[in-house]
């Protein structure tokens, strides 16, 4: 059996990399690592995720009603992946939402929130935990750091499992250039939220 | 032995220096790119790693490193061996003397590609012995197996893995430097009777290498990676690379499972193995991707020896015609061949929104496609495109590629409807990797042949779509050395290309005379526009709308459909987050509302 976590969210937000740290963690803890992730054109503004298998399986993929976690960036993707949802599953959502180009040139009216209402909504969810994203990365003064705001409130929440706040600072050591360790950590124990 | 957490493509790249590669070649694409990458920076000088001008060119330096005795690999995607197919279909009667890996990556769906060919298909069609990994481990030992072979039999080998091997990530088990396998290649040897190719040599070759295949078939019968899962039931699924570790999920939660038949060597196929698998069931159910090539196996086995089975499959409808196969996709396969009914999911998610690819905010191919544009309104034009992130420039509202066919295609398809219509202005617009992997050729064609176009190169000054590698015109080599670089400019006037302008599209009024003023000129005529991908530098600080000055004509999104520019609570804003101030927009307001310096 192996616990499942979809990363989710739009290209160029840094899905892949938190995926790469939680993946990092976990195997310096002994567990055998599975995962899948979009690479290529679908990264260009398209929605990106990336499926984290931890425990022994065979396939990198993960499948509907499978997932124990969803974690995040973009509040339409989480709501996309929620299918992938274990029945009473937990969802960490951030609130902000990034508006496609085509829905810019039809001059939609989509809204963050009524996607976060939507997941309020959704009885299948066990736990919820919705991050004002928006706010922690003006605090933090970088954009790029909304992936590690994220990890941070899961790992709180307990929803890593035996994934520590400790862990997931060890792999940023490991898979993050030193200069932005500094400011990673600091997003990751951001913690007015 | 140590365990690594690897991309399948890492794992491919650590097996074949496990292996004692001497020399690895390649051209990038999409999912195959990493595998060279990572040879590059694991290596340590001994071996000698390039990308080539493009995937015939790859293959060519391999195979004449593989003649003299060295162990070589040459990467690529699918459509990278259409490319190479020439010299490959000829080194399959020459062979090789030193082991030769040609690594192609296929990718269903396609998921980043033009077509959903399958090299597996390939292999039987080249007669080359194919080997298709279902994960990164697998992968990681069979390329190392895939060396042996190649070096046993003097023939090249495929090494197909799928997207979702090349980019799964496992924790896999790797050698220690100190189990590597040495080669030291003994150089090349003159015998032309051996390395040269002639019909007397090719007909001797030939029935040769029909026997040899016959005897492989034979051999890869008990090739511990071709496998029987038996069980006690009369169902039986034969599969093969992602599709197997898929079906392995879904059969593990069920009681009373079928048997399983993995192929991981498609060609030659192991015939003996599958009789045996044969003889264990009634029906079998075909689980693959791309191309029936298991399916087909069976039913000329079954054909062969008069067995009385039935092959379900892609022919008889069970198995979708195109596309991966997902997890939820071989759940519904496997369910409905058991007579099961598949469990469903009952959500219903509300309306939301599409994500098509879009060119990157600041990326200076928006600008370069908005100048030819503006130039060229309200004229009879034809845009060819070309592949690379460039051909994103077909998205609304830029909606400037017209046709797009493979590498290079544009230069010449521009000539052709132009033959057609002489009226027509025809660009063909052609990143700066491609012009050299393929569009040379088409220049020379179209200047021979006194076509009139402007061929428009948009000289990034990288290989942007795969992920940056470096090509002729950086200078940059994948041995670390920095050469002098391949002058696109200098190439074009060799070549009879006597008009060649050069201009930054980020200046766009620059921009705009300077198509005005070439694509009237009689002949082939050139503009390079030249600006790096917004993907190389530290963005500039970040333009925003000034509130009061903006009319809410929304001009700045339908004209560039920027994803840097959006409207919130119904006003055009700058997401700071992406916008990378190449300022374009600033240049389309018409009440120059758009600027730096303002405050909102």
């Amino acid at each position: 059996m192996s616990t499942n976590i979809v990363l989710c969210g739009v290209g160029g937000q840094g899905t892949v990399l938190a995926s790469k740290l939680v993946a990092s963690a976990s195997m310096a803890k002994g567990f055998e690592i599975k995962s899948a992730e979009t690479i290529g054109m679908a990264q260009k503004g398209g929605s990106v995720m990336s499926h984290l298998r931890i425990g022994k399986c065979h396939s990198p993929m993960i499948g509907s009603g499978e997932a124990d976690l969803i974690i995040g960036f973009e509040p339409s993707e989480t709501v996309r992946m929620l299918p992938f949802l274990k029945k009473g599953g937990a969802v960490i959502t951030s609130d902000r939402a990034v508006m496609p180009v085509t829905a810019a040139l039809k001059g939609s009216s989509y809204k963050g929130s009524d996607m976060t209402d939507f997941l309020k909504g959704y009885p299948g969810i066990g736990k919820l935990v919705i991050v004002d994203t928006e706010s922690a990365v003006r605090e933090i003064g970088s954009p790029k750091a909304m992936n590690m705001v994220l990890l941070g409130a899961a790992s709180r929440a307990g929803l890593l499992g035996e994934i520590t706040h400790e862990d997931i600072i060890e792999a940023m050591k490991r898979k993050v250039k030193p200069q932005f360790v500094e400011m990673n950590i600091k997003a990751l124990e951001f913690a007015s939220i | 032995m140590h365990k690594e957490f690897l991309m399948g493509n890492e794992a491919i790249a650590m097996g074949a220096v496990a292996a004692g590669v001497n020399l690895v070649s390649g051209y990038p694409g999409t999912p195959s790119t990493e595998v060279l990458e990572t040879i590059a920076r694991i290596n340590d000088g001994s071996i000698y790693v390039e990308w080539s001008v493009n995937e015939k060119a790859g293959l060519e330096v391999a195979a004449g490193a593989a003649y003299s005795g060295a162990r070589t690999m040459v990467t690529m995607k699918q459509v990278g061996l259409n490319v190479a197919s020439d010299p490959l279909m000829s080194l399959e009667y020459v062979g090789i003397k030193g082991g030769m890996v040609v690594m192609v990556a296929d990718d269903p769906g396609p998921i980043s590609s033009q077509t959903e060919q399958d090299t597996r298909t390939f292999a039987a069609f080249s007669k080359l012995p194919c080997f298709d990994p279902s994960s990164a481990q697998e992968a990681y030992e069979m390329i190392i197996e895939a060396f042996e072979y190649s070096e046993k039999y003097g023939t090249p080998v495929l090494f197909r893995p799928t997207t979702r091997v090349c980019h799964a990530y496992a924790s896999v088990s790797v050698k220690d430097e100190s189990e590597y396998h040495i080669n030291i290649p003994s150089g090349f040897e003159k015998d032309s009777s051996r390395w040269v190719i002639f019909p007397k040599l090719s007909n001797a070759n030939h029935a040769k290498i029909e026997l040899r295949n016959r005897e492989l078939s034979s051999e890869f019968s008990s090739y511990s990676r071709n496998e029987i899962i038996p069980s006690s039931s009369r169902l039986g699924i034969a599969t093969h690379g992602i599709s197997f570790a898929n079906t392995m999920e879904t059969i593990e939660t069920l009681s009373n499972r079928p048997s399983v038949l993995k192929i991981a060597t498609p060609f030659p196929f192991p015939e003996d193995l599958a009789l045996e698998f044969l003889s264990s069931v009634d029906e079998v159910l075909c689980i693959e991707e791309l191309d029936p090539v298991i399916e087909k196996a069976l039913l000329e086995v079954c054909g062969k020896h008069g067995l009385k089975k039935t092959i379900r499959g892609k022919f008889t409808g069970d198995i979708k015609l195109s596309g991966e196969n997902l997890r939820d996709d071989v759940t519904g396969y496997v369910y409905s061949f058991m007579g099961l009914e598949a469990p469903a999911s009952d959500i219903e998610l509300p309306e939301l929104p599409v994500r098509p690819p879009v060119l990157c905010a600041g990326c200076p191919h928006r600008a370069s496609f908005y100048a030819v544009k503006k130039a060229m309104k309200g004229r009879e034009t034809i845009f060819a495109g070309d592949i690379g992130c460039y051909t994103l420039g077909n998205a609304m509202p830029l909606d400037m590629v017209d046709t797009c066919l493979c590498m290079g295609a544009g230069v010449n398809i521009a000539q052709g409807v132009g033959r057609i219509k002489p009226d027509t202005k025809c660009f063909a617009f052609v990143g700066d990797s491609t012009f050299f992997a393929s569009a040379v050729t088409g220049a020379i064609n179209g200047v021979y042949n006194q076509a009139d176009m402007t061929l428009v190169v948009l000289d990034n000054s990288t290989t942007a779509m795969t992920g940056h590698q470096p090509h002729p015109g950086t200078g940059k080599t994948m041995m670390g050395e920095v050469n002098s670089a391949v002058d696109i400019d200098a190439v074009l006037k060799g070549v009879g290309v006597e008009t060649v302008e050069h201009v930054d599209p980020l200046d766009l009024e620059n921009a705009v005379s300077a198509v005005k003023k070439v694509a009237d000129m009689p002949g082939v005529k050139a503009i390079i526009f030249e600006s790096p991908c917004a993907m190389l530098f530290k963005p500039e600080k970040p333009y925003s709308v000034n509130a009061d000055k903006c009319v809410d004509c929304r001009m700045c999104i339908k004209e560039i459909g920027c994803p840097g520019l959006v409207i919130s609570d119904g006003h055009v804003v700058v997401d700071t987050s992406l916008c990378n101030g190449c300022g374009l927009c600033s240049k389309i307001c018409p009440v120059d509302a758009i600027g730096k310096e303002v405050q909102v």
